[in-house]
């Protein structure tokens, strides 16, 4: 038995590539948890299953075996428009090469789920101007994504990923195209998000980014290497 | 809550659309030639066929129109002074047609004679018409005032004429109208009405009536100026003797006009030994106006088939196109949440703006090109409301169409592969 607060929880995940002959696990055989409010830092080597791991946990990708258990529900025979809603409601992505759509305004971007919610004009534009101003871009409103810095472009994939109030976040090298001051910039910004509640599992390869999080998991070859727990 | 979504999808498609501007543009051009060439269609076909009702109805549909034409080899023989050249339709021919076929209805005799008509020091030339009172029955014009011709005018001779609108301006001016006598040639005549008359040749056919037109009774016509015209060409005189100059005939239904036609042909021609009548059917200028209907939709419709075809062959072209250099879009999309089906309706609304605007412009080509056929081809042509309902819907079913299978292809984008896409 898992503890009831978990919010994610893995049993035996196994994710298998078969290409051609061969056949890649990239997760073999997991058993982990998240705990509701916690923040985690993946780590391990260059294809080591972290991006994975982060894929079945966004329900982007389904196992191949075990079993995936999101607010203690088993979601693998959910159909891909019940994974889109739990996307839509649950969980917000932020991605290393941050991932705004190019031809929409900052505002446009951060309103994305809002408009897939079906939330009125108004309203999710005063909620995507809060946002703006909560990640300090409220004079960017109008802006398009190519007219920001990475710093400020990632702040806006971190208000977009806040907008439908999800439990979790889910960031895959957030600093990897970012430099050290911006960096810590955004890692302060989701440890705010921590202590005002989020989940959050954060993928990265740097020590002292690592150093943000509550929790470590290390992987190597699909595997868990170590857990570490403050 | 879905007509917000649609909304908000209509307008971010526009936007997109937007972005590429002339590529949208030439994507849309095979829409617009399409739709254009469906509008000028349909506006041509409608005008066509609205012309030759409104010709019918001035020739008047039941009707049979029976013309003695000169024969061709007449013409150069009138050399000498006491040829007369005899030809046309005959009293006899009008007294057959009238026994020999039960379905006739009406059947009036046309005598026409020129003369110059004049009251005081007004002159003018006038197209004397002696016929019968049914003339007013098979060639219906609204009276003006006065009275049109009776049988008894016909019993008495009587020396009576009926001028058309135009006439009386000419003649009369503001003199009193009815009751006023007026020289034709050089008989007395009373006139005892006023008719309108229809203007404008009518297309293939000419219509009846003239605005110089005077009608007297035939019988009037017969005794006071005979069938003998002397015609006056390049200072010799031609004599031709001419009994009927038409005989209008009205059958009692529509499905009679035409076998009737060929049957008075036919019995004629057993009495004409020389081709001296022509027989005009009102009826057939409207299978003429739908046979130009068929000939112009079967070329505009295969133009339009093709445009359309090609246009939304672009559509799909550039909509793939456009589904494979926004993977990447469709890969935040579909994890931040959105289902299959937005996304298939986010670019399937794209696509359909792109045909619905090309359908829009080609409204207004289609507009612009009967235009031109009025104004070059002298040809009429009429825009209905389904003339341009039906290229706008067209034009909607193109973008859903073609659109569809880009927009699946959308839809089936992997996110995961799609975010790794650079
Ligand atoms: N779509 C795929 N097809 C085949 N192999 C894959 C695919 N995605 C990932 N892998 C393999 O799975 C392993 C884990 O990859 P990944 O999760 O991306 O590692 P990380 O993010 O830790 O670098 C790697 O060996 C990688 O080559
Ligand atoms: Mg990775």
């Amino acid at each position: 038995m898992m503890p009831p607060r978990s919010l994610i929880c893995l049993e035996n995940a196994k994710k298998i590539y078969t290409m051609g002959r061969q056949q890649v696990a990239a997760l073999d055989g997991m058993d982990v948890a998240f705990e509701k409010g916690s923040f985690w830092a993946v780590m391990g080597s260059s294809g080591s299953g972290k991006s994975t791991l982060m894929n079945v946990i966004g329900c982007l990708d389904r196992l191949t075996s075990g079993r995936y258990l999101f607010q203690g529900r088993n979601i693998s025979a959910h159909t891909d428009d019940a994974l889109s809603d739990i996307r839509l409601r649950h969980i917000g992505f932020v991605f290393q090469s941050f991932n705004l759509i190019p031809q929409l305004t900052v505002q446009r971007n951060i309103e994305l789920p809002l408009y897939y919610l079906g939330w009125d004009k108004e309203k999710s534009a005063n909620h995507a101007q809060n946002l703006a101003s909560m990640v300090g871009l409220e004079t960017r409103l109008t802006h398009r994504p190519f007219e920001l810095s990475g710093g400020q472009m990632q702040r806006v994939a971190i208000a977009r990923a806040l907008a439908a109030d999800p439990a979790l976040i889910l960031a895959d090298e957030p600093t990897g195209n970012l430099d050290t001051r911006t960096s810590d910039q955004i890692m302060a910004l989701l440890g705010s998000l921590h202590e005002g509640g989020k989940t959050i599992i954060m993928v990265t390869h740097e020590s002292h980014i690592a150093e943000y999080a509550q929790n470590r998991l290390y992987m190597k070859d699909g595997r868990i290497l170590k857990v570490e727990k403050r | 809550m879905k007509q917000i979504q649609f909304s908000r999808e209509l307008s971010s498609g526009i936007q997109t659309l937007l972005l590429h501007k002339l590529r949208s543009f030439l994507t849309m051009l095979g829409v617009v030639f399409g739709v254009g060439s469906v509008v000028a269609m349909l506006a041509v076909g409608e005008g066509a066929s609205k012309e030759a009702l409104e010709q019918i109805r001035k020739l008047g549909s039941h009707n049979i129109l029976i013309s003695s034409v000169k024969p061709a080899e007449e013409d150069t023989a009138g050399t000498t002074p006491s040829f007369m050249s005899i030809y046309g339709l005959t009293y006899m021919d009008h007294e057959r047609i009238a026994q020999s076929f039960s379905s006739v209805k009406k059947n009036v005799p046309v005598k026409l004679v020129r003369k110059e008509a004049r009251i005081g020091h007004r002159a003018v030339e006038l197209r004397v018409v002696g016929t019968s009172d049914q003339w007013f029955e098979v060639i219906p014009r609204p009276v003006l005032g006065g009275r049109t011709l009776m049988q008894k005018d016909l019993d008495a001779k009587s020396p009576v004429v009926i001028l058309t609108e135009f006439g009386a301006r000419k003649l009369l001016a503001t003199r009193q109208t009815i009751g006023q006598t007026i020289r034709i040639g050089v008989d007395s005549f009373t006139v005892i009405g006023i008719v309108k008359n229809e203007t404008g040749a009518s297309g293939a056919m000419q219509i009846p009536d003239r605005e110089i037109d005077a009608y007297i009774p035939i019988t009037t016509a017969m005794s006071y100026f005979g069938d003998v015209v002397i015609k006056m060409s390049s200072g010799s005189r031609l004599r031709e003797k001419v009994e009927l100059n038409q005989i209008i005939v009205q059958v009692a239904s529509l499905d009679q006009v035409e076998s009737s036609a060929r049957a008075i042909e036919r019995m004629l021609s057993l009495f004409h030994k020389k081709k001296d009548f022509q027989i005009q059917v009102p009826l057939a200028l409207l299978k003429q106006a739908e046979a130009t209907k068929r000939t112009f939709n079967i070329v505009l419709g295969a133009i339009a088939g093709i445009s359309l075809l090609v246009g939304g062959i672009g559509i799909m072209n550039i909509m793939l196109a456009s589904v494979t250099e926004r993977t990447r879009e469709i890969g935040i999309r579909r994890a931040i949440g959105a289902k299959r089906k937005q996304i298939i309706i986010q670019f399937l609304i794209e696509a359909m703006v792109l045909s619905f605007v090309g359908g829009i412009l080609g409204l207004a080509m289609g507009i612009a090109i009967p235009f031109f056929i009025t104004w070059f081809a002298k040809m009429p042509t009429v825009i209905t409301p389904m003339g341009i309902l039906l290229p706008l819907c067209v034009s909607l079913g193109i973008g859903i169409v073609f659109g569809l299978y880009p927009a699946a292809r959308a839809a089936r984008v992997d996110p995961i592969v799609a975010l790794r896409h650079e």
